[in-house]
């Protein structure tokens, strides 16, 4: 109860920063149409029976809302670095209220970026019966889980200096290794990257372009990946708040 | 100085169960060049209602003590209670207020929206109005907090520590970042808060701000307590007053060997000796040597104290 005021509050301040808001969503916006709008009408891309601009949405839009995700850790390390987590420390805050503000924020950018991704897809002809897209969205957020605790645990972690190129070069190979930019058929890369949560966060934007469900080797992947992620996030945690500033 | 009547209201409080409590407090850092031993097993009893000024040069563990008060810092060795309580206890009942030394504010939240969220994280809060118009806030409820002056940024970080309607007010050098007209408006704010009662524990290294905001002051150097007693205490334990004059043609063996002199130092025709008691030195001196004149005997200031005192431990730990 009073930790959703903290909540409230946290979300606003997400809203308010414009920097902030701009290169979460406008980033993969703007992406998106560099890349989609010249090949709008490519219908069969790379074999895979996927028109280009559906496959680039659903690759922007797992890359966007994971971005989102990890960046919770830039967030939580400036605030660090300004003092203010020693300052709610000697508040009755708890450290799941804590954790519930960040996480939410960040889940809010995501759901606006797969909104606004899946917006630029119609304008550029990509047409999902409703059922889909919700089913697509639904299996989006939940493979968002690991990166939620990746991004608390890089900003517990990390300063202020080097939270940029982790948080960004680390988003870049999930994305890379994970399929966004091109489709992993089989190989080193496709049995690797079926090893990674970034995988079947692209294969959950696709079950909603398929139909086909989520495998349960998607589920135990992700619920492992955000199980260590959660524990590395916990122990970041403590460590960083015994230490003195 | 706070009026005496706040001052004996104060007392009649200290009567009403403990402040805080600190025994045998350790801590030791390791850190590449060895172990920093920043506190080395203090103990101080604070009765409720005392206003406290822990004084002392960088490093000598002001700052790690509050820490550890606040729960912030585990120590080692030894405990801290805050009005019988633990110290995580106590910030949670919303008994403790405090103003870290380093610290900005987050962004992107008017003042007012700030202290309305921290307000809302404790069980008994002040109102946020009260409070901004205690610590001269209003004029800018509305402004954005990354748009404060470094001033405005302090003062809204001391009505952070007032929010939670605290008992305790533990502040860190708390007036770095003020400037004149800022320092002097926070401390009034602060004896307002003293005046009702509530204690207050303050680290400085401006040894003014001590000698004049506190009951008592709390000298560390080295991680330890060097002295602890009322302003005027800590000045007599030392004792350094100045007696300037104008007598020539006497040596200065001859001044040496006065009652209470501890060092003499002749200026032509003026002399000038530090005095450890300058009553018997005054006596002394116009009965030794009658024509002395243009007789000035000025106190000591804290600051000849706190070398004085700081410069014999320095050597006694050698």
């Amino acid at each position: 109860m009073r930790g959703m005021l903290y909540t409230r509050y946290e979300l606003l301040r997400a809203i308010r920063n414009r920097r902030f808001f701009f290169f979460s969503i406008g980033f993969p916006l703007i992406l998106y149409f560099a890349i989609a709008a010249p090949n709008r009408h490519v219908n069969n891309f790379s074999n895979s029976g996927i028109s280009f601009p559906l496959y680039y949405m659903v690759g922007l839009t797992s890359l966007g809302t994971m971005i989102a995700m990890i960046s919770t850790g830039t967030r939580i390390a400036a605030e660090r670095q300004a003092g203010w987590t020693r300052q709610l420390r000697i508040t009755p805050l708890t450290t799941r209220d804590y954790f519930r503000a960040k996480i939410l924020t960040a889940y809010m950018m995501a759901c606006l970026t797969i909104l606004v991704v899946s917006l630029a897809g119609a304008s550029l002809g990509v047409s999902l019966p409703a059922g889909r897209w919700l089913e697509m969205a639904g299996l989006i957020l939940v493979s968002l889980a690991p990166f939620a605790a990746l991004g608390v645990m890089l900003g517990h972690l990390l300063n202020v200096d080097a939270i940029g190129p982790a948080t960004g070069g680390g988003a870049s190979l999930f994305a890379f290794l994970g399929g966004t930019w091109f489709p992993l058929s089989h190989g080193f890369l496709l049995d690797l990257g079926r090893l990674l949560p970034s995988y079947w966060l692209v294969q959950a934007a696709h079950v909603g372009l398929t139909g086909h469900g989520w495998p349960l080797r998607a589920w135990v992947t992700i619920g492992v990946w955000t199980l260590l992620l959660a524990l590395g996030a916990a122990w970041a945690f403590r460590r960083d708040t015994k230490r003195v500033a | 100085m706070r009026p005496e009547a706040s001052r004996e209201s104060n007392r009649a409080l200290e009567l009403m169960g403990p402040g805080i409590q600190i025994a045998g407090l350790s801590k030791t850092f390791r850190s590449p060049e060895g172990p920093v031993h920043a506190v080395r097993g203090i103990d101080i009893d604070i009765p409720r209602g005392q206003t406290v000024a822990l004084l002392g040069p960088n490093g000598a563990g002001k700052s790690t003590t509050i820490d550890m008060l606040l729960g912030l810092t585990p120590p080692d060795a030894g405990s801290v209670t805050l009005f019988d309580r633990e110290p995580r206890a106590a910030v949670d009942a919303g008994l403790i207020g405090a103003m870290l030394q380093t610290g900005s504010l987050i962004q992107y939240l008017s003042v007012r929206e700030l202290l309305t969220m921290m307000a809302g994280m404790f069980p008994a809060p002040a109102d946020v109005g009260e409070v901004m118009a205690k610590t001269g806030l209003e004029r800018i409820a509305q402004r954005r907090t990354q748009k404060l002056s470094g001033g405005e940024t302090q003062r809204v970080r001391f009505a952070i520590a007032l929010i939670s309607n605290p008992d305790l007010l533990v502040l860190d050098e708390p007036t770095v970042a003020m400037d004149v007209e800022s320092r002097h408006e926070f401390w009034a704010a602060m004896r307002e808060f003293a005046a009702r009662g509530k204690t207050v524990l303050f680290a400085t290294h401006y040894l003014e701000e001590a000698d004049q905001n506190a009951d008592r002051v709390i000298l560390m150097a080295r991680g330890g307590v060097v002295a602890d007693g009322p302003p005027t205490e800590i000045k007599g334990r030392v004792g350094f007053r100045t007696l300037r004059a104008t007598l020539p043609d006497v040596p200065v063996e001859e001044l040496l060997a006065l009652p209470g002199v501890g060092a003499a130092d002749r200026r032509g025709e003026a002399i000038v000796l530090s005095c450890s008691d300058s009553d018997q030195t005054i006596r002394a001196l116009l009965e030794r040597h009658p024509a002395a004149r243009d007789i000035e005997i000025t106190g000591g200031a804290l600051e000849d104290a706190f070398l004085a005192l700081t410069a014999d431990t320095a050597e006694t730990s050698k």
